[in-house]
């Protein structure tokens, strides 16, 4: 039986839906991200966990008890705003002590719990500093001391991260992992951003316009994508529309050029217009002349087995550094592609034919063509 | 650029020139008392003035209990609008905003007309329960002060996620509203009372109309009577209210700092 259970959960707002048929089994420990753009309901889901939001239908039990009805102050439940939220009449320590106090805990507990978390969360000696002395990054770690404090039994963290810069940012969610598993603690994690989820996650609920997309392990969300939405929200994603020549072998016709899925295409007709997705670190470019191309097609066909290939034409060349992204045109479809930058080797120029090449497996044949 | 440099001075220089000799020569008029000499003999016989002593105290008496019955009223109500009606904002600005269209002479006979001694609640049939009415009265006049020195901490706090916050870590509505709301708009309540104690010390029509002894209707009194006293009383008027004034001024500045996100 999962420790944390969404249940056919539902929430109006009068005649609007903002979430739909969410059903979550979330196991002890696990930390659990929900992702998606802005308004597709993730908050929304995380604050009836919270209990800010009462659920128009369907449940929430904790450990096997229905929460759905408690008030927020009833759930023990520990929650992270994106704006921290600190009290700002109280010092730091007066903060992490809020929630102990509230229980009426023996003073000398308080006082070594709150010296524990500020240890935990490394500012054993910021005590008695009051919220506006502290930067963006400590004040989220003293609301992260905050709401673990209490030893909830769920932490909800609501985009944490979101007003800090990039460089705290990398290291705080670091930081917010590696606590997370020392102490076990079942964790909800709302962002938008990608890179965190993929990061941080167990395993990641995509959301779209209040339904779940897709859930799965960051491998499998990343890798195998479910819907378009999905393939092209995670991650940078090229989608090209083709027609399906051969469902039975996997063959999509782009831009009057063969390429295979790995697999078949079992819910679409010959003929039919598809949606394919590429990812661009699954596609690699070969400085090749048109009249060269069989050559190379033979030559990867003995070296690595079946590839897809596909003649082109560079359109643009952007130089970002480490990485050169090049976007290759075939005719009505382009694909983007990521090459690390060789010191020893210009990139290749404007307007000049290419061949670009991907594994079968790498072809992604997305639920119809609208995906 | 200097021309524009200029062009504020002189702007300045006219407006405190503007506020600024009216008091001077009411203040040194109040000295003249004395003739040939200047003197503070009109300020003497105003403090020694039992009925100065006994007016004044009387409207500060009102004024605290305006507050406190005022804060009562707008603490609760600026707050639950910010949290969970939002919506009805406007329409208690609206409400808030009607004591400075309508003329107090105007409230005043119509608590005259609702309060008198043949109506239901006849709060005009004693002088204690005149006394709550003037304090129910203060109230209204000061609701656009005191509201609006509220709502504006109010906003400048995050209400809703601090009591969230709060909410989520086992309090119940009583200490999010004592220990985490009021302590963080303690400077907004603040102006508002003192912004209420500069409105009530010297009123003038509800008091008189309602006949209580209050300092504004004694003001008038030694006004229409007196030559040197009402210029002195007029002195020491503006200066409760400027006192008021830097109050508000120093207990914010004081308290800013401190509460800076």
């Amino acid at each position: 039986m999962s420790f944390l259970d969404i249940s056919d959960v539902r929430k109006n707002y009068g005649q609007q839906t903002v979430v739909q048929k969410f059903d979550l089994d979330v196991e002890r420990g696990e930390f659990v991200s929900f992702l998606g753009p802005s308004g597709c309901g993730k908050t929304t889901t995380l604050r009836m966990v919270a209990g800010f939001e009462i659920p128009s239908a369907g449940a929430i039990r904790i450990d096997g008890k229905d929460i759905t009805g408690l008030r927020p102050n009833q759930r023990n439940v520990g929650m992270v705003f994106q704006s921290y939220a600190l009290f700002p009449n109280m010092t730091v320590a007066d903060n992490v002590a809020f929630g102990l106090k509230i229980a009426k805990k023996p003073a000398a507990e308080i006082k070594a719990r709150v010296e524990e978390m500020l240890k935990i969360i490394k500012l054993p000696h910021l005590g008695e500093r009051f919220p506006y002395q502290l930067s963006g990054g400590q004040q989220q770690r003293v609301a992260l001391a905050r709401a673990l404090a209490i030893k909830p039994q769920v932490l909800l963290l609501d985009e944490p991260l979101s007003a800090l810069d990039a460089k705290i940012r990398v290291s705080l969610r670091e930081e917010i992992r590696s606590l997370q598993r020392s102490l076990g603690i079942t964790t909800i994690y709302v962002t938008h951003d990608q890179e965190e989820a993929l990061s941080m996650s167990d395993r990641i609920v995509v959301m779209n316009e209040g339904r779940v997309e897709q859930i799965g392990t960051p491998f499998e969300i990343y890798n195998n994508p479910k819907t378009r939405f999905v393939a092209s929200f995670v991650g940078t994603l090229n989608i090209l529309k083709g027609n399906v020549a051969d469902p039975a072998a996997g063959k999509v016709l782009i831009d009057g050029q063969e390429v295979f899925a790995a697999k078949r295409i079992g819910h679409l007709q010959a003929g039919e217009a598809c949606a394919v997705a590429l990812r661009p670190e699954a596609a690699t470019l070969h400085q090749t002349a048109l009249q060269e191309a069989a050559k190379v097609a033979s030559a990867f066909a003995k070296e690595s087995g079946p590839r897809n290939r596909m003649v082109g034409t560079i359109e643009e060349v952007n130089f970002l550094g480490s990485v050169v992204r090049i976007r290759v045109r075939f005719q009505d479809n382009a694909i983007s592609l990521d090459t690390f930058n060789n010191p020893n080797a210009t990139p290749p120029a404007r307007g000049s034919q290419v061949t670009v090449s991907f594994g079968r497996e790498d072809l992604l044949v997305l639920e119809g063509a609208e995906g | 650029m200097k021309q524009q440099k200029i062009g504020s001075w002189i702007a300045i220089i006219v407006g405190t020139l503007y506020f600024i000799v009216p008091l001077i020569g009411t203040f040194e008029f109040s000295l003249r008392m004395r003739r040939g000499e200047y003197s503070f003999d009109a300020y003497r016989v105003v403090f020694a003035d039992p009925k100065f002593q006994e007016t004044f105290s009387y409207s500060t008496l009102m004024a605290l209990l305006t507050i406190v019955v005022g804060v009562l009223i707008v603490v609760p109500t600026s707050y639950w609008i910010q949290l969970r009606l939002p919506k009805l904002r406007p329409v208690v600005e609206f409400i808030t905003l009607m004591p400075l269209v309508i003329p107090a002479i105007v409230i005043v006979f119509g608590y005259l007309r609702l309060y008198n001694t043949s109506s239901i609640v006849p709060l005009t049939a004693s002088a204690r329960s005149t006394d709550l009415l003037l304090v129910f009265s203060y109230v209204a006049l000061a609701l656009p002060y005191m509201y609006r020195a509220v709502d504006t901490g109010m906003r400048a706090i995050d209400v809703r996620v601090l009591t969230e916050a709060a909410e989520n870590l086992g309090a119940k509505w009583p200490t999010i509203l004592f220990k985490v709301i009021l302590p963080n708009v303690r400077v907004a309540i603040l102006s508002g009372a003192f912004l209420t104690f500069a409105t009530v010390i010297g009123e003038f029509t509800m008091a008189s109309l309602l006949n209580r002894p209050a300092f504004g209707p004694y003001l008038q009194l030694i006004g229409a009577n007196r030559a040197y006293e009402p210029s002195a009383l007029a002195v020491i008027a503006f200066l409760v209210t400027w006192a008021c004034m830097g109050l508000i001024n120093v207990v914010g500045r004081g308290k800013q700092i401190k509460a800076a996100p």
